[in-house]
């Protein structure tokens, strides 16, 4: 469901110039491995066959991202958006190149990843918020507004398994937007809930852009981004073809 | 010197971009990972401890039913049927300090080998140190050891057992050497599992074996008898679990008074090299193993993500 555009703040983001991210020269390079059983080795050695083929999921990205900007990263399926925030992320490494940050990072690659369907919501938000970095204080202090966020006071206590696909995404999502990096890494994740809760959402963005965090935003909503972000980078088969002003941006990419 | 100017190695930070607060992602403390972030661990144990048991009506219990099992059946087969228990006083003893060493290795190996191919959701998709999955598997393991511990003192004070300092050290030293040489072997296979599923299988197979490549069922003596001179008997007091068996045996069997009344008239009951034979070795072994399998895993889990 996307959100309907009415509600999508304006950007709130005030760049600044400090650095915070700086992608030099990066490249990855993924082998698809057709087979690896011990039979398959064996006759490809022997008859000299390439075992894997090779892609270059980024090839030579140069990227800079300052405090304060929201940047938008966009591109078709397998154009290596979600890769890119993996490196920034350190859950993949660049073949060459290299990644450089500034200050605490926190991912939301996958709503809910660090989630266990067979603990309660109370333990997933102590587990998932240690997962992104907090520590037991914080997550003390913030664990009131965390469940206040995501409206689910009601069912803390109740197993994950049992709840409904929206409320785990709530849940989730809301730990995440918690836990108040300075750098915050965003994968497709302003599709979470019902419209109420998307507008929440959107407004928890904006107030992360007004407190001056930086931010990295993967979307295929274009016109969300156009609204949400101060910037946008566009990649095609690992590389970046455009990176400036987001109406400019989307239309580079609608144009190919 | 200048040829490091202008051409950093990949992913390297200069000193002076150090300074300026730069960093590079996912660098974190390597294998001190587990003391730093103790929370999370802590957290990732209890996750393992309440998943491991979910909906089941006996829940830690299990953790007694199975070595009780294992006791109960190679107890008649091998002290009754064999009649090992005629010739080994307090062969029931005996048994169960061998067994509850060869469960404790075998799970945390097992569990450790399966921790990061068992974890691929986090692994693939969130930053965070991996160590802490080997880890975490190895305390979900002592967290079950201690009550089998309990039933083995148990046992060994209704057989007129008395604590010693003899016993302390020869049982912490066991601890030890059987700790520090496990998670290296889980380190190790933990990372090739990562990259090839048969390893766990491997493992499987390995600990299967255990129980009979080390005096747990039988005495170390009966081995001496019929291999003793050989190289073979000295690979097989080498092997770590063969030092930590017997090191267990010294602390919880040997002074139980029957026995060490009869170790005075039968010598066969006495151990080579007592009370704590080759501790030195298995400490220099085990020490060498943790090495190489945090050298190995450290060198490998950057690519974990990848090949998951």
């Amino acid at each position: 469901m996307s959100p309907a555009l009415h509600d999508v703040p304006e950007s709130a983001a005030v760049p600044t110039e400090r650095e915070m991210v700086r992608i030099e020269n990066v490249s990855k390079q993924f082998s698809l491995r057709h087979n690896r059983r011990l039979k398959e080795l064996v006759f490809s050695a022997l008859q000299k066959k390439k075992l894997a083929d090779t892609f270059m999921a980024l090839d030579d990205v140069n990227l800079t991202v300052r405090a304060g900007e929201t940047v938008g990263l966009i591109g078709f399926n397998g154009s290596g958006k979600s890769t890119l925030l993996k490196t920034i992320s350190g859950v993949l490494f660049p073949d060459t190149g290299r990644v450089m940050l500034r200050g605490r990072v926190a991912g939301l690659i996958e709503v809910g990843a660090g989630f266990h369907p067979d603990l309660s919501g109370r333990e997933n938000v102590y587990l998932n918020g240690a997962i992104l970095g907090m520590t037991r204080e914080q997550i003390d202090a913030k664990f009131d507004d965390i469940v206040a966020f995501s409206e689910i006071e009601e069912f803390i206590d109740t197993d994950v398994k049992y709840y409904s696909s929206g409320m785990f995404l709530r849940l989730a999502f809301s730990v995440a937007v918690h836990t108040e990096p300075d750098i915050f890494l965003v994968d497709e994740i302003l599709s979470v809930g019902d419209e109420p809760f998307q507008a929440k959402c959107l407004a928890r963005i904006r107030e992360l852009q007004e407190a001056g965090r930086t931010m990295v935003v993967v979307s295929h909503e274009l016109d969300m981004l156009e609204r949400l972000c101060t910037r946008i980078v566009v990649l095609r088969k690992g590389k970046v073809v455009f990176d400036g002003e987001p109406a400019e941006a989307i239309r580079v990419l609608r144009a190919s | 010197m200048s040829a490091d100017v202008g051409s950093p190695a990949v992913g390297t930070i200069s000193r002076s971009e150090r300074a300026e607060g730069w960093r590079a992602p996912g660098q974190d403390s390597g294998w001190l990972n587990p003391l730093k972030e103790r929370f999370l661990l802590e957290l990732l144990v209890r996750k393992e401890l309440r998943v491991r048991y979910r909906g089941s009506a006996l829940g830690m219990l299990w953790s007694y039913v199975k070595p009780a099992v294992q006791f109960v059946v190679f107890f008649i087969a091998l002290g009754i049927f064999i009649g090992l228990s005629r010739d080994t006083p307090a062969y029931a003893v005996y048994l169960f300090s061998g067994i509850v060493v060869i469960n404790l290795f075998g799970e945390v190996f097992g569990n450790a080998t399966r921790s990061i191919t068992g974890n691929s959701a986090l692994v693939s998709k969130i930053y965070l140190p991996s160590e802490l999955f080997p880890w975490s598997s190895m305390i979900v393991a002592l967290v079950h050891f201690i009550p089998q511990l309990l039933v083995l003192l148990t046992g060994s004070l209704l057989y007129g057992w008395r604590p010693s300092v003899t016993a302390l050290v020869a049982f912490i030293l066991g601890m030890v050497i059987l700790l520090v040489f496990t998670i290296g072997l889980g380190l190790l296979t933990a990372a090739m599992n990562a990259a090839f599923r048969d390893v766990e299988n491997f493992v499987d197979l390995i600990v299967m074996v255990a129980t009979w490549l080390s005096p747990v069922l039988y005495r170390v003596t009966m081995v001496q008898d019929a291999i003793g001179g050989t190289i073979w008997w000295w690979l097989y007091q080498l092997n770590p679990l063969t030092i930590v068996v017997e090191l267990f045996h010294t602390a919880f069997w040997r002074y139980i008074p029957q026995v060490a009344e009869r170790a005075a008239v039968d010598p066969s009951l006495s151990a080579p090299g007592e009370p704590f034979g080759l501790w030195w070795a298995g400490l220099l072994i085990a020490a060498a193993t943790f090495v190489i399998g945090t050298v190995v895993f450290e060198r490998s889990k950057r690519r974990f993500a990848q090949s998951l």
